[in-house]
């Protein structure tokens, strides 16, 4: 983990240093580096101990201990469904036996909305997400929310069932 | 010579025209449009309904020095060009040679703009001033095709010009082409480094100057001559204020679609002197430039925090505009650059905002449970038009400056999104939201609709200085998330693809370039 930030850090002051820079190339830039691990396949690895365990409270025990991190929405709408709702209670009875975890939950929407509407959609659904979890006794101060708007699809197709996957609201361990 | 309007034109555009209309006894009248000198038997424009009263206006524009006669003056303020050898074409009042800018797609104008001559070769570190002379006369070329009013001369059709011609045009010649109007220039390296770039337009039937200007530019500057040159053409001839000399800032994008890389870009209208402006290293979004176009304000995730920052041009630095847990987003300037609207959400409920543009506290001006967003000012800045999904759906309200008197305009079926007032004020541009996404326009009380594309999704709409032309970006379907930057104008028939290096969204025009 150390190594990887170390070397996060060397990209990030590359970068900063060529942005600097009087004639810039205009060549692509590195892929962005994303802190989110609910957006980064590898995220829960850097949970993983010395020896591949996972670490009591990471978003690593997190993930393997609840339904899912993640709930879903219809079309255009913010309502916690009677599956979302059983997801969101494995999630607060694993919250409720790690009190000191934080929490951020990210909200996201598909492709079928424009962009400024889909960012406050996208925090309705992480504030539905978050309420509900607060009314399973989740102190509101261990949570903070996030939208992605439209912005971080996990799937890619412009279909039905790319769409329905991508309306959704992701809860993270904060490490 | 009067011919009323064609009867297959919407009405609602023959109003989009300042000053045009019908006059009390029915008769079609123009109030401020810029008429040539005299009547050209082969130009037939389809609208030629001229009244009396008809003044043209040579507002010189920019800062760049005048020339006269292909004598280059120092940089000064801008004063009239001397019209030494040029008839009083602007007052003539018996009709003549006018482009027609609601039908003049279906019947633009043929215009020659043969390669500007230079006095002398000269290299300079925009290049030698020969080759620089045929890309100006690209420039204009290109320009006046773009806007759809004007068809220029093959280039098999144009000949080469001498530098004593440029005020003494070979008519005969030009004439025989079937060009109705002649854009001729000419361009010299000055000593002290600048350029100097004549501009001269004449009607082609009547043998007559129309208006000239002279642009000293730096060699850095030199596309902006051409841009300058042109819209002095196309404001003379079609009555409609300029916007070629002008810049796009927008979102440029790469890679697939759920690892997006977005970078903030800038560029010349016509996609020429692009730059990036930001690495890529965080999502940004809807970048609209300030009315004195130094800087930017956007939405940036910058260390996951997504919020609205200003970006300042001249110095590449940034400043946080906002300070909040809460995320922001929908910036826009005021017309007067002093605030910038935009949208807060929180707790799940967002609503529209105004703040000094130095910072501090919020003002919030929308106070409904729901979604409301995507504010702009109308040009006086007296009101404000935004979306809201109140009644349900995503709607179109206006209101005034202070959040007062909020009213719904938008009453189509479907929903309506990211509403833009026109810096001429009377239209609002939208995304309309029903089985694909559209560009359409309607006027600030609500009425006369109009689609002006049809794809699968077009969004956010952006208008050009002028408010004739609009900007927006394209989506297509499928994994590659393949979007790109077009344009259309009013009539809704001019659509074309700007060029970008990579996919573009997000585009907002600038203001007209001093």
């Amino acid at each position: 983990m150390a190594k990887f930030t170390t070397t996060l850090l060397c990209a990030t002051a590359l970068i900063a240093v060529a942005g600097c820079a009087k004639k810039r190339p205009e060549t692509l830039p590195p892929a962005p580096v994303d802190s989110s691990a609910g957006v980064d396949p590898s995220g829960g690895l850097a949970n993983g101990g010395a020896n591949g365990a996972i670490v009591p409270g990471s978003d690593a025990d997190f993930r393997r201990s609840v339904q899912s991190n993640t709930v879903n929405f219809a079309l255009d709408m913010y309502d916690i469904d009677p599956t979302a709702r059983a997801i969101l209670d494995s999630q607060a009875e694993w919250l409720a036996r790690n009190p000191n975890v934080r929490i951020t939950i990210e909200g996201h929407c598909d492709e079928r909305g424009t962009r400024e509407y889909n960012l406050a959609l996208g925090d309705r659904r992480a504030n539905s997400a978050k309420n509900y979890l607060a009314a399973r006794g989740v102190s509101a101060s261990r949570m903070t929310t996030i939208s992605y708007g439209s912005e971080r699809p996990v799937a890619q197709g412009s279909d039905d069932a790319a769409w329905a996957e991508n309306r959704r609201a992701v809860t993270i361990v904060l490490n | 010579m009067f011919r009323s309007l064609s009867p297959r034109r919407p009405a609602m555009i023959s109003s989009l025209l300042p000053g045009e209309g019908r006059g009390p006894g029915g008769e079609v009248f123009v109030t401020a449009r810029t008429v040539l000198a005299a009547a050209s038997p082969n130009w037939a424009p389809a609208f030629a309904g001229v009244g009396s009263g008809v003044r043209a206006v040579l507002a010189s524009v920019g800062v760049l020095a005048l020339v006269a006669g292909g004598a280059a003056s120092a940089q000064t303020a801008p004063t009239p060009v001397p019209q030494a050898g040029a008839p009083a074409a602007a007052d003539d009042q018996s009709g003549g040679l006018v482009v027609d800018v609601t039908g003049g797609i279906s019947a633009p104008m043929p215009i020659a703009v043969p390669v500007m001559p230079t006095s002398a070769v000269v290299s300079t570190p925009a290049g030698s001033t020969d080759v620089l002379g045929r890309q100006l006369a690209d420039i204009v070329t290109n320009d006046l095709r773009n806007s759809g009013l004007f068809t220029p001369l093959a280039p098999g059709q144009l000949r080469a010009i001498g530098f004593p011609e440029v005020t003494a045009p070979g008519f005969d010649y030009w004439g025989s082409t079937g060009a109705q109007a002649l854009v001729q220039g000419f361009i010299r390296a000055n000593g002290d480094g600048n350029l100097t770039v004549g501009c001269y337009l004449y009607d082609v039937s009547s043998r007559a100057e129309l208006t000239r200007q002279g642009f000293v530019v730096p060699p850095s500057d030199w596309r902006r001559a051409g841009h300058k040159c042109a819209d002095m053409v196309y404001t003379r001839l079609t009555g409609e204020g300029a916007y070629f000399d002008s810049r796009v800032v927008y979102v440029s994008e790469t890679g697939p679609k759920n690892r997006r890389i977005k970078r903030l870009a800038i560029m010349d209208q016509d996609g020429a002197n692009h730059r990036f402006l930001t690495n890529g290293q965080s999502i940004v979004l809807t970048p609209r430039f300030a009315p004195n176009q130094q800087s930017i304000v956007y939405m940036s995730y910058v260390n996951n925090r997504p919020a609205i920052y200003v970006y300042d041009i001249g110095t590449g630095r940034q400043r946080l505009v906002v300070q909040n847990a809460s995320l922001t987003f929908a910036p826009r300037f005021s017309p007067d650059g002093r605030n910038i609207l935009f949208s807060m959400a929180q707790g799940g409920n967002t609503d529209v905002y105004r703040v000094s543009s130095q910072g501090g506290a919020p003002q919030r001006l929308t106070n409904s449970p729901g979604i409301d967003t995507g504010g702009s000012y109308s040009p006086d800045g007296s009101r404000i038009v935004f979306e809201s999904d109140r009644s349900g759906g995503q709607q179109i309200y206006v209101m005034n400056a202070d959040g007062s008197n909020q009213q719904r305009i938008s009453f189509g079926g479907g929903r309506y999104a990211t509403p833009v007032w026109s810096p001429r004020g009377d239209l609002i541009a939208f995304t309309k939201l029903g089985g694909g996404f559209r560009i359409g326009i309607m006027s600030p009380s609500g009425g006369g609709e109009k689609l002006l594309t049809n794809d699968w999704q077009d969004e956010g709409p952006s208008w050009s200085p002028n408010g004739r032309v609009i900007n927006f970006f394209r989506s297509g379907r499928g994994g590659g998330g393949k979007a790109d930057l077009w344009s259309v104008d009013l009539t809704g028939v001019n659509e074309r693809k700007i060029p970008t290096p990579l996919d573009g969204s997000d585009p907002a025009w600038g203001p007209l370039r001093p």
